[in-house]
């Protein structure tokens, strides 16, 4: 049922109010139609008897109160899928803007989804192998996951991610995949890189873009995400396809929900951002893992794994953005200037960054048995040679203990050739755990209380080979 | 029923008009599809509704029907090893009928109406007796582990049986037994209907003396909480509050466990529902989840019904309070709920009180946790239950002046402050000894002196003064580095480094060492202290302090958490080698003084 309406009573930002309309609903999609002829997209906000909120995700400039007409087309905002998105390009709102042939919807999805029974979900334990020793090694990424990576202005989250994407694998399955990449208010130049990327890469094909740019309307960033995922879910669980998706930047999208909430005149939380912005963050983070199978104990083929970027404004980790973000994902990968300055990439700050399921997706018959017990003793030993360092700053090198100088070596060692690693550099999972295992040498060895006898025994390179290391440093 | 329409949808609030017969806080239904709502707002005829699913798609001019009855769920057998959302509707079922994703306008029944228990009626009873409220009326084994009694629900208040409950097989809707009161014939069912806001009467209350025991070293020994009482788990995220809660689920020693996800991860309640089938319970060696009910309410399920999820949990642990047994409560997390508040009062336009909740957050977080405690349950024979809560907070940025941080202070007796500093060191779990605090010692004093051993506060005090001292002491080596400590003081922080690695620092993954019995716990601690005195002794006599920092036993002090729980002669042998090291380098100094 459409029906039309040309009874818009105010326009205020991003929102219209239409009075005297009938039968309209919660989370309808309407079409303005504007006195030049231009077509823009908007959805009911209020519904309140007679009267509409409506936003349109275009903006309202050139909108006015007597000609511009506004249809309800009685369905929410939804994405026309089949397999031929992949390897195209969208707008933030799921219209083609490449001039590839149309799409032949095999079918049509509500963009707002509906959420995943907990019931249903398999919890995700399948080692994702990034290439990355920083993130394999430490704060593993697992199938399934979302995983963000909190970043700040001018550090290279886009060649992180870029990287990520290039390199994911699982060791030992060949399955279909595909890249789903969700593009919010960043520049031309940042969303060309990762489409230079995947073209170098000949990933084109296997990678569906959704772009809304920086000049582009700030409000359709609030769909794009949602079009993003949904096109996810579809080559996820209707095709079967392992599909990574990244958003980036989550920080544009927050900020347009904030412009509609202020415009709405809502009672701002933190920071003038909404008081739902964890629950609206939390049904897009959510639409992430895997799914039960037919039968009991089977896993439904394909899945869902989630890297948004995120910009944390003055590299404020409690800025509501980061914050409400890391309590709904499962970890989180924080970027640091300092490490940046120092020249190192990727600068991934180890000690904050955290993958929550970690834990179940190492070990043996994963990646490593002495996986776990490594990287907890890696951690240890890095925040020590912190520690130690921030002393070193107070009181001098000579007042530290011979230990202490040895912890500050180590954590030096630890940032160059453990963190440190180029571009195109793909390790393998066994390269980055013995990596930590030879650094782990620079230590006395009764500080290695993480790990237990067994391992040491087995994984700790030998005294002789640490006297000829020792002879090349030298 | 009287049926009103929509005329107004602001996201999870809708407004009907038609509406004049309607009560406050009763169950409506919204449009066709018969979405489940709650009156939270009355003005003439004019209803306020929060509906607990999505409403994208209603308008204006569909239709609410009330049903006259407040929001309240089902209790009887069937609740243990269930997976509800947040209005008790069960999530395996649903996904059996609904598939991967939950579709709007379910409506299943939160206990099985086809599954027959076998019920044992209580033996004493005879035709004619008097019962009471609270009465036993016999019996059905709903678990290996768990048997569920049946009682007089709370609202028949007294009668004389008319049919006696028999010995059969029955479904939950079935009559056991017909109970002749003042206000007529009352037929009893194995299940009855409960509101989720009120809390179920008892007879009285009573002071806790028990520890709620978790096997978690610097829970248990530092900070404890007692069965009946209450804690709270605030900390920035990452810190490991669901690992904790995890964790005390898994655990502690309560004989029923109810989890409620309020708005947290989909994938944490997966692990729940996958982990606890193949966890066994220490004392009884059956699958945790034959003591477990789950409330599942993620994030990404509709916010109304996150607010209702917390009263659904306790009520069925309130429940199995009345059958006098041990339950817990796990809320991960409260501030998921406060938020939902939050919400819902923004949309009613309501003044808001501090950061944009309501005024009313923190008396309804008072009342939440005040329905805890151990406590003289309804019926003649007295039993005593108890009900623990154990509440996570997540503060925005990790800042404990947040109002919710703050109002569940007010009333909660422990406080376990994670702190991210310690999580990033991996020291987990990330408990801070400086700022945690407990206020059962006094209660639990007496348990901890007959049932555990003498000097447990001893130790206790003493682990506790050296971790003060230390913090003390690494300010003034922040300041003028470590060789300007005494020789004692450097004794101190080898000690207190004991205490937080080798005691306090816990893996939930390790098997070995994810749970430690009381009797080991005071046995880690009380040779870290012997070594302590030792050491301090040995100092006195001229023993080197380099000599004393590098004793080998030491290696044995780190490896003693995996000593198995039946070999705790084991620590015996250890407190003998500090014996003989310690004296071994009296002996040396003394030759090399000579």
């Amino acid at each position: 049922m459409v029906t039309e309406y040309s009874t818009i009573g105010e326009i205020a930002g991003p929102l219209v109010v239409m009075n005297d309309v009938d039968h309209a609903t919660y989370e309808e999609l309407v079409e303005v139609e504007l006195p030049g002829g231009e077509l823009r997209r908007g959805k009911v906000l209020e519904v309140d008897r007679n009267r509409v909120l409506i936003q349109i995700f275009e903006g309202t400039r050139g909108v006015d109160t007597a000609k511009t007409k506004v249809r309800f087309l009685g369905r929410g905002l939804e994405l026309a899928v089949s397999p031929d998105i992949l390897g195209r390009i969208f707008n933030g709102l799921g219209i083609p803007i490449d001039d590839g042939p149309k799409i032949i919807p095999e079918k049509r999805l509500d963009i707002n989804g509906s959420p995943i029974n907990p019931y249903a979900r398999i919890y995700p334990q399948e080692f994702i192998q990034t290439g990355i020793s920083a993130i394999d090694g430490l704060n593993t990424l697992v199938r399934g996951q979302k995983l963000p990576i909190f970043s700040g202005f001018g550090l290279p989250h886009s060649e992180l991610a870029a990287q990520i994407a290039r390199q994911a694998t699982v060791p030992g399955a060949e399955q279909a995949f595909a890249i789903v990449f969700a593009a919010m208010g960043i520049t031309f130049e940042e969303a060309n890189y990762f489409i230079r990327d995947f073209q170098e890469t000949g990933a084109m094909e296997r990678v569906v873009l959704f772009i809304n740019l920086a000049n582009d309307p700030t409000i359709e960033r609030i769909a794009t995400p949602r079009a993003a995922l949904t096109a996810a879910e579809y080559l996820a669980f209707e095709r079967g396809m392992h599909v990574l998706v990244i958003l980036t930047d989550m920080t544009n999208y927050c900020e347009a929900l904030r412009e509609v909430s202020v415009a709405r005149k809502e009672i701002p939380g933190r920071r003038g951002y909404p008081g739902y912005l964890y629950t609206d963050l939390a049904t897009m983070y959510e639409r992430a893992g895997l799914l039960k199978g037919e039968k009991e104990g089977e896993v439904k083929e394909g899945s869902i794994t989630q890297i948004p970027v995120l910009s944390m404004p003055d590299d404020d980790k409690t800025h509501p953005i980061p914050d409400l973000t890391g309590y709904i994902t499962e970890g989180q990968i924080i970027l640091d200037r300092s490490l940046h300055r120092k020249g190192i990439y990727p600068p991934i700050n180890v000690l904050p960054s955290l993958s929550r399921l970690r834990d179940k997706g190492i070990g043996k018959g994963r990646t490593r048995e002495d996986h776990a017990e490594l990287a907890n003793q890696l951690f240890s030993s890095y925040a020590r040679s912190k520690e130690v360092e921030e002393l070193a700053v107070v009181l001098g090198e000579a007042a530290l203990t011979d230990t202490d100088k040895a912890f500050m070596k180590f954590g030096e060692a630890f940032e160059k050739s453990f963190v440190q690693q180029a571009l195109d550099e793909n390790r393998t999972i066994e390269q980055t755990l013995d990596i930590g295992w030879d650094l782990l040498r620079m230590i006395p060895k009764i500080e290695i209380k993480r790990i237990r006898d067994e391992y040491i025994e087995k994984y700790l390179p030998k005294e002789e080979k640490d006297e000829s290391v020792s002879e090349n440093e030298s | 029923m009287k049926q009103g329409r929509i005329v107004k949808v602001s996201g999870p609030l809708i407004v009907a008009e038609g509406m004049s017969d309607a009560t406050m806080f009763e169950v409506a239904r919204v449009s066709e599809k018969r979405l489940i709502g709650e009156v939270i707002e009355l003005h003439g005829d004019l209803a306020y509704i929060q509906v607990y699913e999505d409403t994208s798609g209603l308008g204006p001019g569909d239709v609410v029907t009330s049903t006259g009855q407040s929001l309240s769920i089902e209790l009887g057998p069937g609740l243990l090893q269930s997976i509800y959302d947040g209005i008790q509707r069960p999530l395996n079922t649903i996904y059996l009928q609904e598939g991967h994703y939950i579709t709007r306008g379910v409506d299943l029944p939160g206990l099985s109406r086809e599954k027959k228990w076998e019920f044992m009626p209580n033996e004493e009873l005879k035709e004619g007796d008097e019962v009471v409220a609270g009465d036993i009326l016999g019996s059905v084994q709903e678990t290996e582990l768990i048997v569920h009694k049946v009682l007089v629900p709370p609202f028949v208040k007294k009668g004389v049986f008319s049919r006696k409950p028999e010995k059969g097989s029955y479904t939950v809707e079935d009559t056991i037994a017909e109970i002749k009161t003042e206000d007529g014939v009352q037929e009893i069912k194995l299940y009855h209907r409960w509101p989720v806001r009120t809390p179920r009467p008892i007879v009285k209350k009573l002071v806790p003396v028990k520890p709620l025991v978790t096997g978690q070293r610097v829970i248990d020994s530092l900070f404890p909480i007692s069965q009946g009482g209450t804690a709270c788990v605030p900390g920035p995220f990452g810190a490991g509050k669901t690992v904790i809660q995890h964790q005390l689920a898994k655990w502690s020693d309560a004989e029923i466990i109810v989890y409620i996800g309020c708005g947290e991860r989909g994938n944490e309640m997966t692990d729940v529902l996958q982990e606890f089938p193949e966890l066994k319970d220490p004392s009884t060696g059956r699958p945790l989840m034959e003591r477990t009910v789950l409330i599942a309410n993620t994030s990404n399920m509709p916010v109304a019904a996150r607010e209702a999820s917390v009263y659904t949990g306790i009520t069925i642990a309130e429940y199995f309070r009345d059958m006098g047994y041990n339950v817990a409560v796990m809320a991960d997390s409260t501030s998921r709920w406060a938020e939902a508040m939050r919400e819902m009062s923004g949309r009613l336009e309501e003044m808001p009180g501090e950061e944009g909740y309501p005024a009313y957050l923190p008396s309804r977080i008072a009342e939440f946790y005040e329905r805890s405690g151990r406590t003289i349950c309804l019926g003649k024979d007295e039993r005593i239950g108890t009900l623990s809560v154990i509440g996570a907070v997540s503060p925005p940025g990790g800042d404990l002046s947040d109002p919710v941080v703050q109002a569940t202070l007010k009333v909660v007796k422990v406080f376990w402050s994670l702190e991210d500093q310690l999580a990033f060191e991996r020291h987990f779990p990330a408990i801070s000894w400086l700022t945690s605090y407990s206020l059962y010692h006094d209660n639990l004093r007496e348990y901890f002196r007959n049932e555990v051993v003498e000097d447990w506060e001893r130790v206790r005090n003493e682990s506790m003064e050296l971790l003060q001292k230390e913090s003390e002491l690494k300010e003034l080596v922040r300041l003028v580095g470590i060789d300007s400590l005494s020789a004692q003081d450097r004794i101190v922080l080898e000690t207190t480094k004991l205490i937080r690695e080798d005691f306090l620092h816990q893996s939930a993954f390790d098997p070995d060492d994810a749970y430690t019995k009381l009797e080991k716990q005071y046995r880690m601690l009380k040779v870290i202290l012997d070594l302590h005195r030792a050491s301090l002794k040995a100092l006195e006599k001229g023993v080197p302090l380099g000599k004393l920092i590098d004793l080998p036993v030491k290696e044995k002090i780190s490896r003693m958490r995996h000593i198995p729980e039946d070999r705790l002669e084991q620590f015996d042998e250890i407190e003998k080698e500090i014996e003989a090291q310690v004296s071994s380098g009296l002996v040396e100094s003394r030759t090399v003084e000579e």
